[in-house]
């Protein structure tokens, strides 16, 4: 009896720790949003929104299909702005398992798209950075372009990595 | 400005010998239908963007009076506007102008645009308090760069999530939907301000496909391409006889991955879109972005799985919402 008890209770730590590692979980609460002052220039100018895939409609309309098809399990999302100046907003889709993330990674590629070194995948644009790491896919966009705007979203986009 | 060639035409017709009228009660002669035939005027402005990529407010009015002159056949803006208030039965009533600010910062209707009507319907003697500038919510509004007031000496600007629903359900075809009481109790008549763009769904979101903020639930409009969601809502009584003109955003649009902000996908058509006819708008506004993406080699947007059927569904004979044939459409470039 107490040795079936033992196995389950291994069993269950064994579990806990493979789905925490399946969805890439760092730990339970933490966030994936660098804080101001966390990261040079950046700050995080709103709170963090989240959204289950029944409200994701409320975000992105009818663009929430696509992720729940890929098995999206919760969204996050939180505006930032760098300078003072440039304003962006970070997206974070943490799908059910990595198949997910690829989707959508692979899906909204175009052929002006440049890789990047972050996350396991990553596509820099002039004004956007889109990248996988586990099961999140991560999107991050700029509203305006100028000298610094692809350095300072690289150093953002490398900020969240370090959290996921 | 009526040219020969549009006066011969529609006397062809017998528009101007009837004395025929538009929904908006603007002689046909000048304006907006010939018999069978809706007017959809594109005014464009290559130079709305400045240098710094901001659009100029002094040319986005100007392009406003020249769309509206256009379209209405009268030289004088306020004029007109008078017209399209009186004829829109809003005189001394409210009158809404109902933005999309869905797709966030960068990709919604602009509030320079917004505010340009705003100031027109003033000088044509509309009251700042019964303008109300209206969408989903405050984060919509506000990612058109509007502000939010209620307080009614002024300009209006509030979403329904503060206005409410309407606690009945009404049904159209397979739509099941509850109104916002801003269309349903506070406009006389609104003023459809949409912003083109490529949608991921539907294919083409722009004059019809933004009555989805004016319900409670639109996810449930979704299903199939949005087929037949956004002709079913479009079909309802309070949307056909309230929504009076359409004055479409194409300043700035995404042609692929929307409807939500792709930088890398935005593109400045720099036109402003006028009309009655909302199926007629979105005909030719899915033509100028199938236009686009070939110009960027991409697939046209059957091939790519998403083309906008809806827009046939609303002008079939059971919704009977306008013309989707180009060739009977008088399309007017300026």
């Amino acid at each position: 009896m107490k040795k079936n008890y033992l196995m389950f209770v291994v069993v269950l730590i064994l579990a806990i720790g493979a789905h925490g590692a399946l969805i890439g979980c760092k730990k339970k609460g933490s966030s994936p949003f660098p804080g101001s002052g966390t990261l040079a220039g950046w700050e995080k100018s709103s709170e963090t929104r989240t959204f289950e895939p029944k409200d994701l409609w409320q975000y992105i309309d009818g663009d929430s299909e696509q992720y729940i098809q890929a098995g999206v399990v919760s969204t996050s999302t939180s505006d930032y702005k760098y300078k003072g100046q440039l304003e962006a907003v970070v997206d974070v889709y943490t799908m059910s398992g990595p198949d997910g993330a690829e989707t959508i990674l692979e899906r909204g590629q175009t052929k002006d798209a440049k890789t990047i070194a972050v996350g396991e995948e990553g596509l820099q644009y002039a004004q956007s950075i889109t990248f996988r790491k586990g099961a999140h896919l991560v999107r991050i966009v700029a509203y305006q372009a100028n000298v610094e705007s692809a350095q300072a979203l690289v150093a953002l986009a490398h900020g969240v990595e370090a959290n996921l | 400005m009526t040219s020969r060639r549009d006066f011969m035409k529609e006397a062809a017709t017998g528009a101007l010998v009837l004395g025929a009228k538009s929904s908006l009660g603007l002689p046909r002669g000048v304006n907006t239908h010939a018999e069978g035939k809706p007017k959809v005027v594109i005014a464009r402005d290559p130079a709305l963007h400045g240098s710094d990529g901001k659009l100029d407010a002094a040319r986005v009015s100007a392009l406003l009076d020249r769309a509206i002159s256009t379209y209405t056949g009268q030289h004088k803006t306020v004029e007109a506007w008078k017209r399209i208030v009186l004829d829109g039965g809003a005189k001394d009533k409210v009158v809404g102008l109902k933005t999309n600010g869905l797709g966030g910062k960068g990709i919604s209707t602009h509030a320079v645009l917004v505010l340009a009507i705003a100031e027109r319907l003033q000088q044509a003697g509309v009251k700042p308090g019964n303008i109300l500038i209206w969408d989903r919510n405050v984060r919509d509004l506000q990612a058109c760069g509007l502000t939010i007031n209620t307080d009614p000496s002024r300009v209006r600007c509030y979403g329904s999530d503060v206005a409410g629903f309407e606690d009945a359900e009404e049904t159209w075809g397979s739509s099941h939907v509850r109104f916002s009481k801003i269309l349903t109790r506070e406009c006389a008549m609104v003023i459809n301000l949409p912003i083109l763009k490529d949608h991921s769904m539907s294919g083409v979101t722009f004059a019809m496909k933004n009555m989805y903020g004016v319900v409670q639930r639109p996810q449930d409009l979704h299903a199939s391409g949005c087929n037949p969601g956004i002709a079913d809502l479009n079909a309802f009584p309070v949307i056909r006889q309230k929504i009076k003109l359409t004055i479409g955003d194409a300043m700035t649009s995404v042609y692929e991955g929307g409807p939500g902000f792709r930088p890398e996908h935005l593109w400045q058509p720099n036109a402003l879109i006028v009309g009655e006819d909302r199926v007629a708008i979105d005909q030719i506004a899915w033509s100028i972005l199938e236009k686009k993406r070939a110009e960027m080699g991409l697939k046209t947007l059957e091939a790519a799985g998403r083309p906008p059927r809806y827009i046939a569904t609303a002008a079939n004979s059971t919704h009977a919402l306008g013309v989707n044939d180009p060739q009977r459409i008088r399309l007017i470039e300026v």
